[in-house]
C-alpha cells in the first residue's frame, strides 16, 4: 500500500525541539553565567575558568552515575528509588573492604580493586533482589524500591556503626582526586600528563587538574551506557519493554530476566558512585549518597527520558545533569543564596516535563486527526 | 487436498461454561477463511487454542498433518502459526525494521561473539525487502510507528509474520478502528497473502469484509460451529440468522 507522510507541517519542529531544547538551554545557561558571573564580582572572577569547569565536572559525577542506571530503569518502564541508599552502603562496603584487606598486607592498588568488587556486589545484590520483586512478583517499582531504600538505609548505617569510616591507607586520596592532565599557566609552566608536577608557591596556584580520574571513570561509564542503550539487543530491549510491555512479551523477549538485569545495572552504576566517593573522601559514608537520588531523577527527566517508559537518551541524562551542575554552581558564584537553587532547578524539571507532554499531545492528536 | 489445519471435536471449558463446543474446522493453503460470530460466540476461545493460549480439554488440532500441542504461544509461532491481534505486538517507540526483528535482532560480532551489536543496516534492507515483496510502502523505515496510521501498522505487523514464514495467518479484527480507505488496504494486503499460498484465519464480525476476501466461512454461536459455507453461496441475510441463532445447521 501507498503511505503518506504523516507527520504534519507542526510536528516536525515540535519534535526537532523536544529533541534539543535541553542543548538550547545548557548553551544559555553557560553564556548567561559567563556574562553575569564577572558583572557581579566586578570583573574578579570568571565563570568558564579550567579550573571551574573541572570543578563543575566533579560535583556532577556521583549524580550522573546515579543517573545513568536510571536513564536505563526509567526507559524500560520502572523507576529506581534506591540508588541514593544503594550508593551510600557501597561506600561503606568499598571503605571496610580496602581498609580491612589493606591493613591485612596487601598492596594499595589491589585493595582498591577489592573495594570496588565490594561496592559492585553489595550493590548488585541489592539490585538484583529489586529486580526479582519487581519482575517476578509483580510489585510496583516505586513501592519496591522505596522499601528497599529504608532497608539499604538500615544495612548501611549498621554497617559503618552509624558513624564515617576512616583509617583508610593515606595513598587512597590519589585515586580519587588526582587529574589525567595537569596544566601551570604562565612562566615555568606546561603541560604535564599523568603526574602531578612537584612544584611549590606560585606555580601550585597557577595550576588546573584537568579531567580528574572519577571524571575520567564516569566518561568510560558514560560510553558504555552510550554503547550498551543505543548499539546493541540490550539497549533495544530495553525501549520496546517501556514502549509497550504486552509487546514485547509476545515477540519472546525475556522480559522478566531484562528487567531484573535493568535494576541490578541501576544499583551497579549507584555502586561505582558510592565507590568513588570514598576514594575521594578517603573515607566511608552512610549518608553520601541520599541527597543525590532526587537531583539524579531531575537530571534524567531534564533530559528527556520520560518517567511513561519508552524514551529517552544517555546524552540527554549527561546533559541534564550538566544543566543542574551549571546552574547550581552559577548561582554560588553569584553569591544568589543557595535555596534558590532548589526552587530553579524545580522549575527546570516541571517546564522539562511540560515540553514532552505537549510533544505527544501534538503527535497523539495527529494521529487521532489521521485515523477518523 | 490435505488441510494445513485440522481441527476435530475441539471442546474447551472454563469452569462450568463451555466456550467451544466440539468444533471440527479444516484450513487449506491458499484461501481465506472467516471466523464469524456474534460477541461471546467462542470465536477468540477457539483461535487461542490454535495459537496456543489455552489448551483445548477435548479434540485434537493437527498442523500440516501432525497432531500438535502448543503449550506456549511460542510453540504456535515456532511452527509457522502467526496470531495477529488488536494490539498488533508492536512497540510504538520504535521504528519500522526495530518492530519487525524485535526479539529476534540481527547481530553484528565482534571478538569471537564476546561484543555483539544490532546490525541495522541489514534488518533495514530485509524490512526493505520484505515490505516491498507485499508491496508495502513508507516513505521511511527510521520513523517510530507511533507516527504511522493504524493501516500502516497493521501492515508492519503483517509484514513481520509473512518475513518470519508464516505459514498460516490469524488475524483478530484487523479492520477495526480503521477507516474506509486504509480497511480496504488491509483487506488487499489479506488477498495478497492468499495468492502467496499463506492461509489467513479472519476473525471478524464485519459482513462487508467477510464478502470482499474470504473464500470460505463457519458461523460460531455459543460455542458451536452452526454453519459453514463458501462465501458465494451464501448471503448476508443468512448469515445474520446464523449469527444470532435463528438457524443451526448441527442441530
Amino acid at each position: 500500500m501507498t503511505a503518506t507522510p504523516i507527520e504534519s507541517r507542526m510536528q516536525r519542529p515540535i519534535i526537532l525541539f523536544s529533541r534539543i531544547w535541553p542543548w538550547i538551554f545548557l548553551g544559555l545557561l553557560i553564556a548567561f553565567f559567563v556574562a553575569v558571573v564577572p558583572l557581579a564580582s566586578n570583573g574578579s572572577v570568571n565563570f568558564l575558568t579550567i579550573r571551574n569547569s573541572q570543578n563543575i565536572l566533579v560535583a556532577i559525577t556521583p549524580v550522573l552515575l546515579l543517573g545513568l542506571g536510571q536513564t536505563f530503569v526509567i526507559i524500560g518502564r520502572g523507576i529506581d528509588l534506591s540508588v541514593g541508599w544503594v550508593m551510600s552502603l557501597a561506600s561503606v562496603l568499598s571503605a571496610l573492604a580496602i581498609r580491612t584487606v589493606f591493613n591485612a598486607g596487601l598492596p594499595l592498588s589491589l585493595s582498591i580493586v577489592i573495594g570496588l568488587l565490594a561496592a559492585l556486589g553489595g550493590a548488585g545484590l541489592f539490585g538484583f533482589m529489586n529486580g526479582v520483586i519487581i519482575a517476578k512478583l509483580k510489585v510496583p517499582a516505586f513501592i519496591v524500591t522505596l522499601g528497599s531504600s529504608f532497608i539499604v538505609r538500615g544495612v548501611a548505617l549498621l554497617m559503618s556503626e552509624n558513624t564515617t569510616v576512616i583509617g583508610l591507607p593515606p595513598g587512597i586520596r590519589d585515586y580519587g582526586n588526582e587529574a589525567l592532565v595537569y596544566y601551570i599557566r604562565g612562566e615555568g609552566g606546561g603541560l604535564y600528563l599523568l603526574q602531578r608536577p612537584d612544584v611549590g608557591g606560585d606555580l601550585v596556584r597557577r595550576m588546573d587538574a584537568i579531567l580528574p580520574y572519577p571524571v575520567v571513570l564516569t566518561a568510560i561509564v558514560v560510553a558504555i551506557a552510550v554503547f550498551l542503550l543505543h548499539k546493541t539487543q540490550f539497549g533495544r530491549h530495553t525501549y520496546a519493554i517501556g514502549g509497550s510491555p504486552e509487546a514485547a512479551i509476545r515477540t519472546g523477549i525475556p522480559v522478566d530476566r531484562h528487567v531484573i538485569s535493568l535494576y541490578i545495572l541501576s544499583a551497579s552504576t549507584a555502586g561505582i558512585a558510592g565507590f568513588l566517593s570514598t576514594l575521594r573522601f578517603a573515607a566511608g559514608s552512610a549518608v553520601i549518597g541520599d541527597p543525590l537520588l532526587l537531583s539524579s531523577i531531575a537530571a534524567v527527566t531534564i533530559g528527556g527520558v520520560s518517567l511513561f517508559g519508552g524514551a529517552g537518551t544517555v546524552i540527554g541524562t549527561v546533559i541534564g545533569a550538566l544543566i543542574i551542575a551549571v546552574l547550581t554552581t552559577g548561582l554560588v558564584m553569584l553569591n544568589v543564596e543557595a535555596f534558590w537553587q532548589f526552587i530553579v532547578i524545580g522549575i527546570v524539571v516541571i517546564v522539562a516535563v511540560l515540553i514532552d507532554q505537549s510533544r505527544d499531545l501534538i503527535i497523539s492528536r495527529d494521529r487521532a486527526g489521521q485515523s477518523s | 487436498m490435505e488441510p494445513l489445519l485440522s481441527i476435530r471435536k475441539l471442546t474447551k471449558r472454563f469452569g462450568g461454561l463451555i466456550a467451544v463446543r466440539q468444533v471440527s474446522w479444516d484450513v487449506y493453503a491458499g484461501e481465506v477463511v472467516a471466523l464469524l460470530g456474534d460477541n461471546g460466540a467462542g470465536k477468540s476461545t477457539l483461535i487461542k487454542c490454535i495459537s496456543g493460549v489455552y489448551r483445548a480439554d477435548e479434540g485434537e488440532i493437527l498442523f500440516e498433518g501432525k497432531p500438535t500441542l502448543f503449550v506456549r504461544p511460542l510453540d504456535a509461532r515456532n511452527r509457522g502459526i502467526e496470531t495477529i491481534y488488536q494490539d498488533l505486538a508492536l512497540a510504538n517507540n520504535l521504528h519500522v525494521s526495530a518492530n519487525i526483528f524485535l526479539g529476534r535482532e540481527i547481530k553484528t560480532r565482534y571478538l569471537g561473539g564476546l561484543i555483539r551489536t544490532l546490525d541495522e543496516d541489514q534488518m533495514r534492507r530485509e524490512s526493505a525487502h520484505a515490505l516491498q515483496s507485499l508491496e508495502i510502502r513508507f516513505p521511511s523505515l527510521t520513523q517510530p510507528i507511533e507516527n504511522l496510521s493504524g493501516g500502516q501498522r497493521q501492515a508492519v505487523a503483517i509484514a513481520r509474520a509473512v518475513y518470519w514464514d508464516a505459514k498460516l495467518m490469524i488475524m483478530d479484527e484487523p479492520t477495526n478502528n480503521l477507516g474506509v480507505p486504509e480497511q480496504q488496504k488491509v483487506l488487499e494486503l489479506i488477498r495478497r497473502l492468499r495468492d502467496r499460498g499463506v492461509p489467513v484465519i479472519l476473525i471478524t464480525h464485519s459482513l462487508p469484509d467477510v464478502f470482499a476476501v474470504a473464500d470460505r466461512l463457519i458461523v460460531m454461536h455459543r460455542g458451536r460451529k452452526v454453519a459453514e459455507r463458501k462465501t458465494a453461496e451464501t448471503n448476508t441475510s443468512e448469515l445474520v440468522q446464523y449469527m444470532i441463532g435463528a438457524l443451526d445447521d448441527e442441530r
